[in-house]
């Protein structure tokens, strides 16, 4: 089996929300202060799945990272929790993309890979939560697609797919090559093994530019984009808690239902 | 673009009915459509679904596009992106708005990229620009920590609504309009994937969605055991018993229990946060609640920042003399 995983590099998104900063001069996000970038979680269960069938069937994984001030360590984690190749899409030219830019970037270099059987991409990146470059890559490739995915079999030449719904699952074949975007329920990435993290210390990351991807230089980064940030913000927050106190925590629960009575709230 | 006109809901059927994110998107596709002075139209489309299109006229909808065919009886995204894309090369509309569901996150960027325009996804304000006529779309980012506001140069301009971010209009079922049917004409070589099974995991009693109180328990329950003391209240309060992220992912509690900006949005008039740190990300799932009661033994917690009352304590202790009071409040 020959599968693609898109992972993302974004700020973390554990970081306490007292620490969230915006430049409004720039529409973008301050960096806090001490706090590494890290795989997006979404891609990290994409990983997972892809790297489950590489256990059950055999195979290589390739992952391609689109960005800007790429972390080496960082991007190398897939590397070190058991893929095989990491090829970076790194130029000023793929920067300030949206959706659009970023989906057609990412299914180039997917094509230029090579034959694949499957491409996972977590359901949407934990930045800026649109959820639309799986679908994207699908459209370009002319790839099948069954999002969010819990879990995910290769049987009989067909992936047989678990998609999350409201009220429980639904069971979906595709298939192959397709696109399946990933969900958390599909289960906690592995930690990396110390053999993997040596291994992967050892691999280079391939590099491509837009030339090397044969990119339509209109297509990609801010160039490509087909919506426009017009304004990031952080919404006024008015709330304002009542603690209520008490010697021992019992106490305080006492004063607690006391007082939502009183306010009518029970 | 002068030959785009109006505004196009798609109208997801629910066992045979309007769901209320229909009805919402009826609501704000309406004010939508007056501000641009032009019409308010929806897609039906399922399989023996012409009854319900009614209904969307009765919630706003000036003309209905009915799609109805065997082939669109289950969700399933290339029959569903053929049918839409051609309603939409028929009736040209300004703007798309689709409901943030499993189908919507599904259908509308597959719908998107088909038809080469811009989606902002998961909106929670929408509104048209006074002097460009554009729609303006804001939807939370960074997990929830920001709100951003965009346009998209390209017609259709698709939007999703979040649930319960936007008003239904009251129903008027003398209101009239025009249905129109519109063949899928789909050959079965489209549909690639096929629907398999549907498994049921939800619990039964209340939905999440329709509880008038929830109590809700993150990570800081340590494990399944103490969800006890959580329905425990809930049961006394007739309520329900949500989750945060942590405990679905450790399995703690099934993931249907999941609130937040991936799990089940919901607006209680209650709502009781135990061992909930009070990230972004699940902030976004009950932000909507009328109260929010936070119990937590960190001071520090984010959570203090969002809830309007709270205890600094140990769940353990707090929840069985909180349950004890109100039972003895409520008898009284």
């Amino acid at each position: 089996m020959n599968m693609i995983v898109c992972v993302k590099q974004v700020l973390d998104p554990e970081a306490p929300p007292a620490s969230f900063k915006i430049d409004p001069a720039s529409n973008s996000v301050v960096p806090p202060p001490g706090v590494p970038p890290v795989i997006s979680p979404f891609d990290g269960n994409a990983v997972e799945a892809a790297l489950r069938i590489k256990d059950a069937k055999g195979g290589k994984i390739t992952v391609i990272t689109l960005g800007t001030n790429l972390l080496r360590d960082v991007v190398k984690k897939p590397l070190s929790m058991g893929c095989d190749e990491l090829v970076l899409l790194e130029d000023p030219a793929f920067q300030n993309g949206d959706s659009w830019s970023i989906a057609y970037a990412l299914a180039m270099a997917i094509k230029k890979v090579g034959q694949f059987d499957l491409v996972f991409c977590g359901r949407q990146a934990a930045d800026w939560d649109a959820g639309q470059v799986g679908a994207g890559i699908a459209e370009f490739l002319n790839l099948p697609i069954v999002s969010l995915a819990k879990k995910v079999e290769v049987v009989d030449g067909k992936a047989k797919v678990e998609r999350v719904v409201a009220d429980g699952y639904e069971v979906i074949e595709t298939p192959l090559p397709a696109m399946i975007t990933v969900s958390n329920e599909l289960g906690e990435p592995r930690y990396a093994t110390l053999k993997g993290i040596m291994a992967a210390a050892k691999k280079q990351p391939i590099v491509w530019k837009p030339a090397d991807i044969g990119a339509d230089a209109s297509k990609i980064g801010a160039a490509g984009r087909r919506t426009k940030l017009v304004k990031l913000f952080q919404p006024v927050k008015e709330a304002k808690c009542e603690v209520i106190k008490g010697e021992t925590p019992q106490e305080a629960a006492v004063n607690l239902a006391v007082r939502l009575r009183q306010a009518k709230i029970i | 673009m002068a030959d785009y006109k109006g505004v196009l809901i798609f109208a997801e059927v629910t066992e045979g009915k309007l769901p209320g994110l229909a009805q919402e998107l009826l609501g704000i596709g309406r004010k939508l459509a007056d501000a641009l002075g032009e019409g308010l139209s929806a897609v039906v489309a399922g399989s023996g679904v012409s009854g319900v299109a009614q209904q969307a006229i009765a919630f706003g909808a000036d003309k209905v596009y009915v799609v109805d065919d065997p082939l669109l009886k289950d969700y399933l995204t290339d029959p569903y992106a053929a049918v839409m894309q051609k309603v939409v090369e028929q009736a040209k509309p300004q703007i798309l708005l689709l409901g943030q569901t499993n189908i919507g996150r599904d259908l509308a960027p597959k719908l998107a990229f088909k038809l080469g325009t811009g989606l902002a996804t998961d909106c929670v304000d929408l509104s048209i620009d006074p002097s460009t006529k554009k729609l303006l779309q804001t939807r939370p980012v960074y997990g929830g920590n920001a709100r951003a506001t965009f346009t998209t140069e390209g017609y259709p301009q698709i939007a999703t609504a979040r649930t319960k971010a936007f008003s239904a209009l009251a129903k008027n079922d003398s209101r009239k309009g025009e249905v129109v049917t519109v063949q899928a004409g789909l050959a079965p070589s489209v549909v690639r994937t096929k629907l398999v099974n549907r498994v049921k995991e939800e619990a039964a009693g209340i939905k999440l969605e329709d509880a008038r109180i929830i109590v809700c328990g993150g990570r800081g329950l340590g494990g399944p055991d103490n969800f006890k003391l959580l329905e425990a209240l809930a049961k006394l309060l007739g309520g329900a018993v949500g989750a945060s992220r942590p405990p679905c992912d450790n399995n703690w509690v099934p993931t249907t229990l999941q609130i937040g900006l991936t799990g089940k949005i919901v607006t209680p008039e209650v709502y009781f946060a135990v061992g909930i740190s009070g990230a972004s990300q699940h902030m976004a799932g009950c932000s909507g609640a009328k109260h929010i009661i936070a119990i937590n033994k960190d001071p520090e917690a984010n959570i203090f920042r969002e809830a309007e009352f709270g205890v600094v304590g140990d769940l353990k202790a707090v929840l069985p003399a909180l349950a004890d009071k109100v039972k003895e409040l409520l008898k009284g």
